[in-house]
């Protein structure tokens, strides 16, 4: 008998606005067991699945979802493991509309079946039952391989790399591992303790992770290889690197760069000052510039921290914003203010050099550019001051340069700093050297990331194995 | 690959509120260079605090670190001792001295900055330089690391604000009295508080002697990744902890750094009233 569509996801709930920026504690609370069930039996466990091409891990979606539906919830979370370690860190901050939700069947017609909420069920459910069962790791290979970083792709190649059998060791420049996952995400969108857990799993495969250690400063690539016999290099360093506007006033107190602000909050907890002893200014009247991701946690930060008002100051209009919409609507609802069609173009400070004002010009949307959103056209005169006394800079991140500066033979795309890398083997130009994620293609996130780590990993598999073929490198490099 | 546990081999004290600690770090020790830093947390819930490596014994695998007890961090790190280990150590960081043979070169050292003169000297020395140290202390209690200085250095003067000791005066007079004797300087390296290298770098640009800076700003990550170090160059930003921490002292914006140094005065001060609340609380318990 066929079954009964359902056009309806099942909602999830979150906590209160008012309430939830009063403290860190996570916002959206998951499904039930109740609530999973139910959504589960929407899908439709499609045959040849389209949510599966639209996942960048290649996750078997239909196929944990039918165990959810069999109620074998551990079963589904391992299942889910075999393509993505990460399912409680992915099941919160994959933006799913843009990638398998955006696939399924049931979004024709109605709302697609809610995967990224039903990962993230299956994965906490796991985490609760307090068992961690292993995989199949494979006989030792013999081989090692170093992980430089520990964010999404370093973790995900990493855990790969360590299923078939090579000994893994990852490097972390700062004292948490999790790169991006523990300095930039805040605890309200993805709690610390969840990313120390699934790097415990990667722990538990027999990776090894060397934290306070700075590829390029404690010890080159070269000397990795040369020195302490690594066979295989992957760079996953991320793009933690801030980009500046350039503008007047731009040194003064109080102007933060996304990244410092996020990483005394979250890495460094300083919003639990002074039990932990980082320090973090808040202001009461702060601007945020740019409308991404970033400028939205950062946003969303500064009020729990106890600013009275934020404002992100954007150059183009809310519907061009490049954040996930769950997250500019969490962001609306706990009070953020969008200021529209705003440049900053200089800081104006007192005579302690603690900022006070900034100036904008209004713009207009005018033609659209590459990315297909309208540009901003300033207006000519239409400069104003506002009164601030807080600003954060969230208008991008590039990839660190200190790998690229210490790796004779790296190349690097000159414009944006990224690694130069094949983009399906993700070799790069130095023989045994691969890249993927945010320093190859730039700022994205935390999935394609993960998704880079995943394929880089089976071509250094295949690279480990064929190391003594003539041309290896070359037909890695230049692969099709 | 073993890394270890950051263990305190040795500790020392220099003078009232500074010490010297001896910590095992071989990686950060094999690549140590003079001018580098590492940055270390004391406690699981610590900050991160970035020193100048004042030694590296790539032998022993070890790193010396000298500080001055001024804030909750430092006096907490104080407290420990021999045996114990430091949650964090990594390093080393930032871009080396760059060390070649100017000729005579004089190293200034303000108070607390003398600290990190040895590893420079020794490097000067070591590229055939003539090197004539001037450390300036407040007063001649403060005084510390003379022997180990004089042992690596062709002349050493001693200041001290008060007269306690030496000449009376700051490092820049006794610099300016070797000028006025006509003495010819080729490069001046000066690291003490923001008013002792922003007098030198004036005193120095009357003379047109390139001159070296080190800078100590606030500092997280220490890899270029949060700008909380940025320091004005020549009207351009610069991040200490990548692009330094030295710099050509005649284009560095001094007023900026002091300014930027003071942005968490209110909090520094609660964290360590707090923590010596704590430590009078324990002293009580026992």
């Amino acid at each position: 008998m066929p079954r009964k569509i359902i056009y309806e996801r099942t909602p999830m709930a979150k906590l209160d606005p008012k309430e939830r920026v009063k403290t860190f504690d996570e916002v959206a609370l998951g499904y039930t067991e109740e609530e999973a069930l139910k959504e589960a039996e929407r899908c439709l466990l499609c045959k040849r699945p389209p949510c599966v091409a639209g996942c960048p891990v290649h996750i078997d979606i239909p196929g944990f979802i039918a165990l959810i539906q069999q109620r074998k919830f551990v079963e589904a979370s391992e299942h889910i493991k075999k393509f993505n370690p990460l399912p409680a860190v992915c099941g919160r901050v994959c933006p799913q509309e843009d990638q398998c939700e955006s696939k399924c069947i049931l979004g024709k017609k109605g709302e697609p079946v809610a995967i990224g909420r039903l990962e993230r069920f299956v994965a906490d459910y796991e985490r609760a039952q307090g068992e961690m069962r292993l995989p199949e790791i494979k006989p030792p290979s013999g081989f090692k391989v170093a992980v430089i970083g520990s964010g999404p792709a370093g973790l995900v190649a990493a855990s790969e790399l360590a299923k078939m059998g090579h000994k893994v060791t990852v490097f972390e420049a700062l004292h948490e591992p999790g790169g991006v996952l523990m300095y930039g995400i805040p605890q309200f969108r993805l709690p610390k303790e969840i990313v120390l857990h699934e790097v415990e799993y990667i722990k538990r495969l027999g990776v090894e992770l060397v934290t306070n250690f700075v590829v390029g400063k404690t010890m080159t690539i070269d000397e990795l290889m040369q020195e302490e016999g690594f066979d295989a290099v992957f760079i996953g360093t991320g793009a933690g690197l801030p980009v500046w506007l350039g503008l007047p006033g731009e040194n003064l107190l109080g102007v933060y760069s996304a990244n410092e602000f996020l990483t005394r909050i979250n890495l460094m907890r300083a919003y639990k000052f002074p039990e932990y002893d980082t320090p973090v200014f808040v202001g009461e009247r702060v601007g945020v510039i740019g409308a991404g991701n970033v400028a939205m946690d950062a946003a969303r930060s500064a009020l729990r921290a106890g600013a009275k008002e934020v404002y992100i100051l954007y150059r183009r209009t809310k519907e061009y914003s490049p954040a996930r919409i769950e997250e500019l609507e969490n962001a609306i609802e706990e009070g953020v203010i969008f200021k529209e069609l705003v440049s900053p173009v200089a800081f104006y400070g007192d005579e302690n050099g603690w900022i006070k004002e900034v100036e904008l010009v209004r713009n207009r949307l005018g033609e659209p550019d590459q990315s297909g959103r309208r540009r901003p056209v300033k207006i000519p005169g239409s400069e104003f001051r506002m009164p601030i006394d807080m600003i954060v800079n969230a208008i991008g991140q590039r990839p660190n340069p200190i790998i690229a500066q210490t790796t004779p033979g790296l190349e690097i795309n000159p414009r944006h700093g990224t690694v130069k890398a094949n983009m399906k083997t993700f070799a790069t130009s130095k023989p045994g050297v691969f890249a993927g994620g945010d320093v190859v293609t730039g700022a994205a996130t935390v999935i394609l990331a993960a998704g880079a780590g995943t394929d880089a990993a089976k071509y250094i598999d295949y690279y480990l194995k064929n190391k003594d073929k003539p041309g290896i490198w070359d037909e890695l490099y230049h692969m099709e | 690959m073993c890394i270890m546990g950051y263990k305190i081999l040795q500790k020392r004290v220099l003078g009232p509120g500074s010490k010297m600690m001896v910590i095992e770090a071989p990686y950060v020790a094999r690549a140590a260079k003079p001018g580098q830093f590492i940055i270390l947390r004391v406690h699981e819930k610590g900050e991160r605090i970035p020193l100048t490596i004042a030694n590296a014994d790539k032998k022993n695998g070890t790193v010396t670190i000298i500080f001055q007890e001024v804030g909750k961090t430092t006096i907490h790190l104080g407290l420990l001792e021999p045996g114990d280990e430091l949650r964090d150590f990594v390093g080393p960081l930032g871009k080396p001295t760059e060390i070649k043979n100017f000729g005579t070169v004089a190293a200034l050292g303000g108070g607390f900055g003398t600290a990190v003169l040895y590893p420079l000297i020794k490097g000067l020395k070591a590229k055939g330089n003539y090197v004539i140290t001037i450390i300036g202390f407040r007063t001649k209690d403060l005084i510390f690391l003379t022997d180990e200085l004089s042992a690596v250095s062709d002349e050493v003067h001693i200041t001290t604000d008060d007269g306690s000791y030496g000449m009376k005066g700051f490092v820049t007079h006794a610099l300016q009295k070797l000028l006025d004797e006509g003495r010819k300087i080729d490069h001046v390296f000066a690291v003490g508080p923001v008013p002792m290298m922003k007098a030198t770098a004036n005193l120095t640009l009357k003379y047109n002697i390139p001159t070296t800076v080190s800078l100590n700003p606030i500092m997280v990550d220490g890899t270029g990744m949060c700008g909380a170090c940025r320091v004005e160059v020549g009207g351009e930003t610069k991040f200490a902890c990548v692009d330094g921490p030295e710099f050509d002292a005649h284009k560095v914006n001094f007023d900026l750094l002091s300014k930027r140094l003071r942005m968490y005065v209110k909090q520094e001060k609660v964290s360590l009233e707090n923590f010596k609340a704590q430590l009078e609380k324990a002293k009580e318990a026992v």
